[in-house]
């Protein structure tokens, strides 16, 4: 039991990830639709930002946005203090932030742009497989490598 | 042959799984990559550096402004290579921007036309919000841009592509893409030229106002504004390559017809 709750019920979101990472994964190998391998390809990116995106999560803790009002001044820092245990806690009462009740900042960042560069190069992806359809007029790949195959012989 | 695929995938599943047993439980304030120094830097301490509450944004264009920079390039080379691959845009070709002749603008939908023309703005209106406001809210140049783009490819789809690609012309989709990688890089080799080094933008503070008497240094103002001018510099690329995307795969290069 100790065995099933250590591996299944307190990590269940890394088997989202595994599988959704096998599911795009098989998808790319084993399908013979260049559009289907391409959609392998989104989902096994998504599993990775997901999982990115989770090694930042912390209990408890907020977006990575420091809790502000207007600027900073002395006068709002002590507002800061004063409210600090309604607003868990971003500002401590010596104005310091306070690691924990913040997300990782870090795998945001490097997952934003790996969104948008998935996009470009899903874009590119689907540019090459438009030019191959209308070379050869098909897109799966075993007609391909026929059609290849005969023009060159 | 698929079965030898589904004993790979599976396999590289199973030591995946057998590796995530060692790896930190779901919301570990202790895990390796909460513990290291640098995250707690940056959360700690990018508001005193670079005096900008988001931090995202701050590691984004300040901190890892450098592979930011060439994260702006992959996407301008993506926009580059969509266009060379699906053929060269024919410019100079007046034909080729005319409405389709089977539907003329007037034989759409009126209510998707004007519901568009209500929400276009708006749309447009949030995407600049949501670029100059990332500093102190969930944003920045890469959303902006991506809603921007977002807003050209509605109108693409509620009249025709021709008369979206009237108002944006194949070569300024280019050229807009080309401008923000300018904006970037330019910002970052300014910094160079003021005897700092590249995109380290408190350089710049030479360029700022005196600041007032208690206010925030102006060294560190001059952070928070070069991002500004970065994240510009990254909503035109981001958002001129996402409208090239569009049209080019939607008309399979001939940028005719379309949806």
């Amino acid at each position: 039991m100790d065995f099933l709750h250590d591996i299944l019920i307190a990590r269940l979101n890394y088997w989202i990830y595994v599988i959704l990472m096998m599911i795009g994964l098989h998808a790319m190998i084993a399908k013979n639709n260049l559009i289907k391998k391409l959609i392998g390809m989104s989902i096994f990116q998504t599993a990775i930002i997901l999982f990115f995106v989770s090694v930042g999560v912390k209990d408890g803790g907020t977006i990575p946005i420091v809790s502000h009002h207007g600027h900073d001044d002395a006068h709002a820092e002590t507002a800061h203090a004063d409210d600090a245990g309604e607003a868990a806690g971003h500002v401590d009462g010596h104005g310091e932030i306070d690691p924990d009740a913040h997300d990782n900042p870090l795998p945001h960042v490097l997952m934003l742009t790996a969104i948008v560069v998935g996009v470009a190069t899903l874009g590119v992806g689907l540019a090459v497989s438009q030019k191959i359809y209308r070379e050869y007029g098909t897109l799966e790949e075993n007609e391909l490598l026929e059609k290849i195959r005969s023009t060159d012989g | 042959m698929k079965g030898l695929a589904f004993i790979a995938v599976l396999a590289t599943g199973a030591l995946l799984l057998f590796a995530a047993s060692d790896f930190p439980a779901w919301g570990d304030k202790d895990s390796p990559a909460s513990r290291h120094e640098i995250s707690r830097h940056y959360i700690t301490q990018s508001m005193p550096e670079t005096s900008v509450p988001n931090m995202v944004t701050a590691v984004l264009a300040d901190y890892r402004g450098y592979d930011t920079m060439f994260e702006t390039v992959v996407i301008f080379t993506a926009g580059i290579a969509i266009i060379g691959i699906l053929g060269v845009a024919r410019f100079t070709d007046r034909e080729s921007l005319e409405p389709r002749a089977e539907t003329e603008p007037g034989d759409r939908d009126m209510i998707v036309i004007n519901t568009c023309r209500l929400l276009i703005p708006i749309m447009q209106m949030f995407a600049l919000y949501v670029v100059a406001h990332g500093h102190h809210s969930p944003g920045g140049g890469f959303q902006g841009g991506v809603i921007l783009g977002a807003s050209f490819i509605l109108w693409a789809i509620a009249r025709d592509l021709p008369t979206a690609l009237r108002g944006i012309k194949p070569r300024r989709i280019v050229f807009l893409a080309a401008l923000g990688v300018v904006i970037y890089a330019g910002t970052g080799a300014l910094c160079l030229a003021m005897d700092a080094r590249l995109l380290d933008y408190s350089a710049l503070h030479v360029f700022l106002p005196p600041e007032a008497p208690g206010a925030v240094p102006n060294e560190i103002m001059a952070r928070s504004h070069g991002m500004l001018i970065v994240e510009v510099g990254v909503a035109f690329t981001v958002s001129a390559i996402m409208f090239g995307i569009y049209t080019y795969l939607s008309t399979m290069g001939r940028l005719k017809g379309g949806l």
